[in-house]
């Protein structure tokens, strides 16, 4: 070495030992590496034999260390003293903590359990808390998915069983044309980044359909800038050019898709509609070696796409000619639809070519014979690399359901759904919405509920309705307001609550959710709504919120009681496979959080107080015959709790006859244990003739049954026609036992259309779009998470303001320059922000990062932090309600089928005005709790 | 030692994609964590809940939008971190011989036991890769992992750059641009990396892959897809007929006895 | 560049310092004795005083002996060398001339270009930075150069060459503001060169790394308005060299020699704030503030 150079330790110690866990900052839920030095977190990689992240960690993951310190952690249980939203707290004991709910909730689980609305956000134990509040017998349950994604997922599971979100991925190895609609981040984080770098290497296309072009889109080949809410009519055009050029993977669609089914078309039928059944119930196609009807699944049956069925002088067709119907419509040609879109017909056409060539003419083969479920052997497995991916842009708005239905009906048409280079699902799924529960409501004071609260009707019948047609649940999903509200309307239960409408409730109890702040929508007048008093008994008008956070959010300062949650790395968690899996296409996964570290706090990890508070509330499933607390703690729960016979919350090393076992299994009491040595996760391969075609695929099918996914085989076939629709609309047409109100019929026949429609965002049918010409978005910043990551002090220093980001056009016509500030308008509202140029958006779209405007006093922030003077909320302009009809009824501003808050309708106009002080509207500050950060950091263990 | 090698054995460095980076961040803060807990004295932060939080940071993405003449505007996410420049001007204006670059790998580093915390070398830097901790009154800058990438104690597969090794979209590539064989000479070879201002002849090691032609003008492609749009029938009646030619063509269907 | 005072105080002291004793080491006046303990004393005062603030704006001054090694090159270092140089010889020429009344002229010439020398290589130090284009031109060295020999004639009482150095100096001054003005734009780097971007369009700076303030923003990317800029520099210009010279030519008296001195002094010490304030660093290109 040179003699002027230092002497440099190469290999310095780089920690005492690493502590293997999960990642929470998103629901991806990557494996992390946490180095720890005496003790302590020193530095946190991720885990490279994960099977989610592969050793890659996003920003929020990395900065995790940041969030375990931050000073906005709750210290200990706080009850109110102070007025609603103020912030005043007292601290208490945990025992006094439990005694005040308990009191509080006993006595309304012993007259009626409705009165407790418990909804938990963005909460990732679901399976568990559903549980919990099963067995407290309210009906008013449900997490965040209502104003989240609903509309992808319910319409992936309708109509092919998964959606993307969580339960689906493109063939990143094989794929040779990516497609990506409105999305700017993902539940997928990670996996989607490393599948857009892995295809890129390749030199596959990316192309991007989004209004804004950043992150994904930014480095997509193709960018189409598409007007919001108009996705739909797009790929309805696209498919309309694959019919008409006859781009269709005929094979596929008759064999492996309801397409072949044939239809009653009846007219005075009041099967109108649905599909023809034999006694078993199964549909029928007609069958090519006999051309009679046959079962779908009939050993040996090769379906028919082509033939008509004719009985009593009726003319019955398969779906494929009622799709030929709806899809050669010349109102869904490219050039009926450019100027909607503001994407010319030209480029549709590209498109649509471009998905024809890859699908059919690049196709791939794989040498893998597999057998179908009509004992069909099949030598090769044949791919059609187009695959494509989508979320909140597409399903946050009010036509996103038949949206999102229209994107997997254009996958399914090109043969690209579970063949190699297309999309795939990931183990548990897929699962078709027959063999999910449906919705549960049936209330018994002092008892547990009849069954799980959320599920997919098929049916009028399965509606959650009272004997008079009002709602059961608070939040009114399962009506026919929104009859497939499949996870749930989180986002109406303040608002109905407030409004005793269907009724007044008791106590709102909250998990992980600032629905005081960013993930309402009309954030001031939910505001005004939780502080609002009852004017005759000066009580709140909704009496009793207890919420459990970890951290000083803006929603604990609107809480009675609070319950101070762990961090992640200082509790038990279970990402099960009776959740939201972790899973990827080639494996079945689950995973575990353990508390790496103690906590330093007189905090309790949220579930495990469940446990406690089930037990004193005597919760059916939380106590023993005797009476006595069933589970010690959450731990005690993930181990022991047994579902259904052999599953249990995780299925690794589970106790079989002859030892450790996969899947299915007796509860071991090492489980955990076997865990923290494997890395936090459990994974077992998918076998390789199983890997594709798994709904249909025999060989998938029995080892869904092994590892218990299902009790027995059940192959299903996908359905681009889905009967649960058509029945609601026979209902609209007068049909049945359960009858909608008049004033929905309209609505149920206009949208909950059997086949995917397009139709334009309701709300633009009942404001003035010429006065609101502007549609106004957010997107997720990738460094991060909703309103927490500006508690880090390392993340808020990249995104610690959110300029508007304006268009060339608008920004033109405005005359804005850099610095200056505007006036944003909607319908429902006005805000005052700071604005910024950006050219690479659709002309006649504004947007801003999501969820950085902070209210001051939060997040243990100073009061002058620049998310509260600068930062803002685009919830403002957002209200929860439509304008007002022509009846005088303002109906949820949601997607009709599913309830989907529908974000992304919004239309505002924008003009410039003089900066004011602070972002407008300013809300008084609350007080922090547990006071405010250091003035300097510099975080290091090691010398 | 302030004068600057006259041959490095080794040249170490990174090769950006900025055809693949997503614009994360996921660098910037692994890059922080691992040289707040390594590599000499923590990355600072200042005011860190406060009203102007700034801190340390080696790593910082900035993007970037290009307007070109008849195309959408497109928008370019831009790591930047010290370049490891053969011809440092960081290292030779260094009053105290602190920043020197090493003649083994090439990684120019500074000995904050020697720095006065002068600036100067930021100064020199045209890259705004070097940054003074405000804590610490250090200069600090991108160490190429210097203590991860010889590290015994981590086992082989991590022994690469912290931002390296958390990328998610793996828009970061490190090897030795001396060896024309490795990865990155290769990348940089096939993918034209490009150096930046190389006007200041600085000689970055360090290359960015250029953007892959976006938005392509595709007209002329339109001859060559219009096939596969080309219409076999306009409406339904005229869709069925296709429809039992094609069925019957198709293999299996007279196999299995065909169609009545 | 962030204008720092320690950093302005230091360059504009020090070169009337230094300025002061090269005209004392080549004789100008040929002082002894008190007379020359009161020229000695104010060229120490500012000399030292200027180097003592440079050290404020050091992250370590404790280390500071550690910037002497690498003279062979870093002008930093340098700069320190040549002017603990010239303070010791001129300190063994005072030495002579306060107590002993002997004028050793070999020892004040060594002394006289060791304290030139340090001014250089104090504009060296500037010159050298690339990223700085304003700076990285020969008019900066002259600049800096003919306003210490300039300061230093005035101080001593050189009345005789103070006002044509002054006049050569406002126009070495000037000049550097002309050329320094076109470099940034002449030095062909630009948002395009920074990001290899250029060929395929306009290329904009969308969002910064950071929505915070760091270090280079505050240390690189000072922005001041052009109006203020320009009434800041005929201010700077004035003091420095017209009103000095109005009262040098006016009269020969000291209190107005005294006023001409303390004027010069304000306006170097606004034209130092400009040299720095007015510097764009290549660096503000990458945050779009350039
Ligand atoms: N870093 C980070 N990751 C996250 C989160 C986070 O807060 N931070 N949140 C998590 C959560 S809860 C969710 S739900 C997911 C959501 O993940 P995403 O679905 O990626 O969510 P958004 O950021 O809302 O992005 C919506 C995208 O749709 C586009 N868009 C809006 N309207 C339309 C339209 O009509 N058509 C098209 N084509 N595009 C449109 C917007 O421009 C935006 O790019 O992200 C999860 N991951
Ligand atoms: N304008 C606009 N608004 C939106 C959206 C949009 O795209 N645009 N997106 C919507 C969507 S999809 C979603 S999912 C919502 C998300 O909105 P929220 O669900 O409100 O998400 P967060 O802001 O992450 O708030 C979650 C709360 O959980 C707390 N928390 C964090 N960690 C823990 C923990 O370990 N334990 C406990 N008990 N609490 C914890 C946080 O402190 C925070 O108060 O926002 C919605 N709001
Ligand atoms: S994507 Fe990021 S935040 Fe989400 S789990 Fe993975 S590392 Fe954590
Ligand atoms: S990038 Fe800057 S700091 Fe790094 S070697 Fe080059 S000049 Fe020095
Ligand atoms: S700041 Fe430190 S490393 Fe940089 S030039 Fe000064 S002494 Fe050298
Ligand atoms: S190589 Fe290491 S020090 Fe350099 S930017 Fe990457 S993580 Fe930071
Ligand atoms: S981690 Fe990779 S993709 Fe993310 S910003 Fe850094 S280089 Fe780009
Ligand atoms: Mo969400």
């Amino acid at each position: 070495m040179p003699k002027d150079q230092p002497d440099l330790d190469l290999s310095p110690k780089v920690s005492d030992e690493i502590r293997k866990t999960t990642c929470y900052m998103c629901a991806c839920r990557c494996g992390i590496d946490v180095h720890m030095k005496d003790g302590k977190v020193a530095y946190i990689e991720g885990n490279k034999d994960h099977p989610v992240n592969q050793g890659v960690l996003c920003a929020k993951g990395s900065a995790g260390i940041m969030q375990v310190n931050a000073p906005s952690r709750l210290k200990a249980p706080m009850k109110r003293v102070g007025p609603r939203g103020s912030g005043e707290f007292e601290e208490i004991s945990w025992e006094e903590a439990l005694s005040i709910a308990t009191e509080w909730l006993a006595p309304i689980r012993e007259e009626d359990p409705s009165k407790l609305a418990f909804f938990t956000g963005r909460d990732q134990s679901q399976s568990f808390t559903s549980l919990w509040a099963q067995g407290f017998g309210t009906p008013n349950y449900a997490a965040h998915g209502g104003f989240c994604s609903v509309n992808m997922a319910a319409a992936g599971i309708y109509t092919m069983g998964g959606a993307f979100w969580e339960f689906g991925q493109p063939d990143w190895d094989h794929t040779k044309m990516f497609v990506l609609f409105g999305v700017a981040e993902d539940h997928d984080s990670n996996p989607i980044k490393m599948g857009i770098g892995k295809i890129k290497a390749r030199g596959a296309r990316v192309v991007g359909v989004n209004p804004i072009r950043t992150g994904y889109n930014a480095v997509a080949d193709d960018w189409f800038g598409i007007t919001p809410g108009t996705d739909g009519l797009m790929i309805m055009a696209i498919i309309h050019e694959l019919f008409k050029a006859g781009k269709l993977d005929l094979d596929y669609l008759a064999r492996f898709t309801n397409a072949s089914c044939i239809v009653n078309e009846d007219p005075k039928s009041d099967q109108n509609g649905l599909l023809m059944r034999d006694e078993n119930g199964e549909p029928l196609v007609i069958d090519k070696r006999t051309g009679e009807l046959a079962p779908w699944n009939g050993i040996g049956v090769e379906p028919d796409l082509g033939t008509t069925h004719r009985h009593a002088g009726v003319t019955h067709r398969p779906v494929f000619h009622l799709m030929a119907d709806r899809f050669l419509d010349p109102q869904y040609a490219p050039e009926k639809v450019e100027d909607a879109t503001g994407i010319s017909a030209d480029r549709i056409k590209q498109l649509a070519a471009d998905m024809a060539h890859v699908a059919f003419e690049e196709a791939i083969e794989l040498d893998r014979p597999w057998t179908d479920f009509r004992g069909k052997k099949h030598d090769k497995m044949i791919g059609r690399p187009v695959s494509m991916h989508s979320m909140r842009g597409i399903s946050a708005h009010s036509n996103g359901f038949q949206t999102c239905r229209a994107l997997h009906t254009l996958q399914i048409i090109l043969g690209a759904v579970e063949t190699p280079g297309g999309m795939r699902f990931k183990p548990p799924y897929p699962k078709p919405a027959t063999a999910h529960p449906k919705p549960h409501g049936k209330v018994t004071p002092g008892a547990a509920l009849n069954g799980p609260h959320l599920g997919y009707p098929h049916g009028p019948d399965d509606l959650l309705l009272k004997e008079d047609g009002s709602a059961i649940r608070i939040d009114k999903a399962f009506t026919w307001e929104n009859p497939l509200s499949a996870h749930g309307m989180m986002h109406m239960v303040i608002s109905n609550a407030h409004a005793g409408d269907p009724y007044k409730i008791d106590t709102l109890f909250m998990y992980m959710a600032n629905m005081s702040w960013n993930s309402s929508m009309n954030s001031t007048g939910v505001m005004e709504m939780l502080t609002d008093k009852d004017a005759e008994t000066g009580e709140y008008v909704i009496p009793r919120i207890i919420y459990s956070d970890a951290y000083s959010s803006e929603m604990v300062a609107f809480a009675d009681l609070i319950l101070p949650d762990t961090t992640y790395l200082e509790r038990h968690d279970c990402i099960s496979l009776l959740d939201r899996p972790i899973c990827e296409a080639d494996a079945v996964a689950d995973a575990i959080r353990w508390p790496v570290i103690e906590p330093d706090r007189d905090v309790r990890g949220f579930q495990s107080v469940l446990c406690e508070l089930g037990a004193r509330l005597n919760l059916s499933g939380f106590v023993n015959d005797d009476g006595s607390q069933k589970y010690e703690d959450y731990a005690d729960y993930i181990t022991n709790h047994i579902r259904r016979p052999g599953v249990g919350p995780l299925a690794g090393w589970r106790m079989g006859e002859d030892g450790l076992q996969d899947g299915r299994g007796d509860p071991n009491q090492g489980q955990l244990d076997a865990y923290i040595k494997n890395g936090g996760f459990w994974h077992s391969e998918v076998p390789t003739e199983a890997s594709y075609y798994k709904p249909f695929n025999m060989a998938y099918q029995n080892w869904a049954v092994k590892m218990g996914f299902f009790d027995s085989v059940q192959p299903y076939i996908f359905t681009p026609y889905v009967e649960p629709l058509r029945r609601m609309q026979l209902a609209a047409e007068g049909h049945g036992r359960v009858q909608p109100p008049d004033h929905l019929r309209q609505q149920i026949k206009d949208t909950m259309d059997p086949l995917p429609i397009w139709y334009a965002p309701l709300s633009d049918n009942l404001i003035d779009t010429n006065e609101f010409p502007v549609h106004a978005l957010t997107q997720r910043p990738m460094a991060m998470y909703h309103s927490w990551g500006t508690q880090n002090a390392w993340l808020r220093q990249i995104h610690g303001v959110n300029p508007l980001y304006v268009p060339t056009k608008i920004w033109k016509e405005n005359k804005f320059k850099d610095g200056d500030w505007a006036k944003v308008t909607s319908p429902s509202g006005v805000i005052t922000v700071p604005v910024a140029h950006m050219a690479a958006l659709n002309e006649n779209t504004i947007w801003t990062w999501n969820a950085i405007g902070k209210r001051k006093g939060a997040w243990a922030l100073e009061e002058d932090a620049p998310e509260a003077t600068e930062g803002f909320l685009l919830n403002h302009l957002i209200h929860e309600l439509l304008p007002e009809q022509a009846d005088g009824m303002r109906w949820s501003n949601s997607d009709p089928v599913t309830g989907q808050a529908a974000w992304f309708d919004l239309r505002v106009k924008i003009e410039k005005t003089t900066a004011p002080k602070e972002s407008q509207p300013v809300t008084p500050a609350q007080k922090s709790p547990i006071g405010t950060g250091p003035k300097s950091q510099a975080w290091k263990l090691g010398k | 030692m302030t004068t600057l090698p006259t041959s490095t054995a080794k040249k170490l460095g990174l090769v950006i994609d900025l055809d693949t980076c997503v614009g994360c961040h996921a660098c910037v803060i692994s890059c922080k964590g691992w040289n707040t807990e390594n590599y000499g004295a923590p990355l600072s932060d200042q005011d860190p809940y406060g009203a102007n939080p700034s801190g340390t940071f080696l790593n910082r993405v900035h993007s970037y939008e290009i307007q070109p003449k008849d195309a959408p505007a497109q928008l370019v996410h831009f790591p930047k971190s010290c370049l490891h420049c053969e011809d440092a001007p960081c290292v030779t204006v260094c009053p105290t011989g602190a920043s020197y670059k090493r003649v083994e790998d090439g990684i120019v580093l500074v000995n904050e036991q020697d720095c006065i915390g002068c600036g100067l070398c930021a100064w020199a830097c045209p890259y705004g890769a070097r940054e003074m901790d405000a804590e610490e009154k250090v200069m600090k800058k991108c160490t190429l992992c210097v203590d991860r990438i010889y590290n015994e104690n981590l086992p082989e597969r991590d022994r690469e750059p912290a931002c390296v090794r958390t990328c998610p979209s793996n828009a970061r590539h490190f090897g030795d641009f001396a060896d024309p064989d490795s990865n990155v000479s290769v990348l940089t070879r096939e993918r034209g990396g490009m150096d930046l201002m190389p006007e200041m002849g600085t000689k970055p090691v360090n290359k960015y892959l250029p953007p892959r032609p976006k938005d392509r003008d595709r007209s002329e492609d339109v001859d060559i897809l219009a096939p596969f749009l080309e219409p076999i029938a306009t409406e339904t009646t005229g869709f069925l007929g296709w429809l039992d030619k094609a069925l019957d063509a198709m293999p299996g269907a007279s196999k299995n006895g065909g169609k009545s | 560049m962030h204008p720092a005072p320690s950093v302005i105080l230091f360059s504009t002291l020090s070169g009337l310092g230094f300025g002061l004793l090269a005209f004392l080491g080549f004789g100008m006046p040929s002082a002894t004795g008190f007379v020359s303990f009161v020229f000695f004393t104010i060229a120490y005062l500012l000399a030292v005083g200027g180097l003592i603030a440079s050290t404020f704006h050091l992250g370590h001054p404790e280390r500071a002996l550690k910037a002497f090694k690498q003279w062979r090159s870093s002008w930093l270092s340098r700069e320190g060398i040549c002017a603990v140089a010239a303070l010791l010889v001129m300190g063994i020429y005072a030495i002579g001339a306060i107590f002993m009344g002997q004028i050793w002229t070999p020892i004040g010439i060594i002394g006289a270009i060791l304290s030139i020398g340090t001014v250089f290589t104090t504009s060296m130090i500037y010159t050298q930075i690339k990223t700085v284009p304003r700076w990285h031109n020969v008019t900066t060295p002259i600049m800096f150069l003919t306003i210490c020999i300039a300061g230093g004639a005035l101080l001593s009482g050189e009345v005789a060459i103070a006002i044509p150095l002054l006049a050569i100096a406002g126009i070495a001054q000037i000049a550097h503001w002309v050329l320094g003005d076109k470099a940034l734009k002449n030095s062909g780097t630009t948002l395009a060169t920074a990001t290899g971007l250029g060929a395929r369009g306009d290329v904009r700076a969308f969002e910064p790394p950071h929505t915070g303030t760091n270090y280079l923003l505050k240390e690189f990317v000072h922005v001041i308005g052009r109006k203020h800029a320009a009434k800041l520099r005929i201010l700077a210009i004035v003091l420095m060299v017209g009103l000095p010279l109005v009262l040098l030519m006016m009269s020969h008296s000291h209190v107005l020699a005294a006023f001409a001195v303390l004027s010069h002094l304000v306006g170097v010490f606004a034209a130092r704030w400009l040299f720095f304030a007015e510097a764009e660093h290549v660096v503000g290109l990458y945050y779009g503030k350039r």
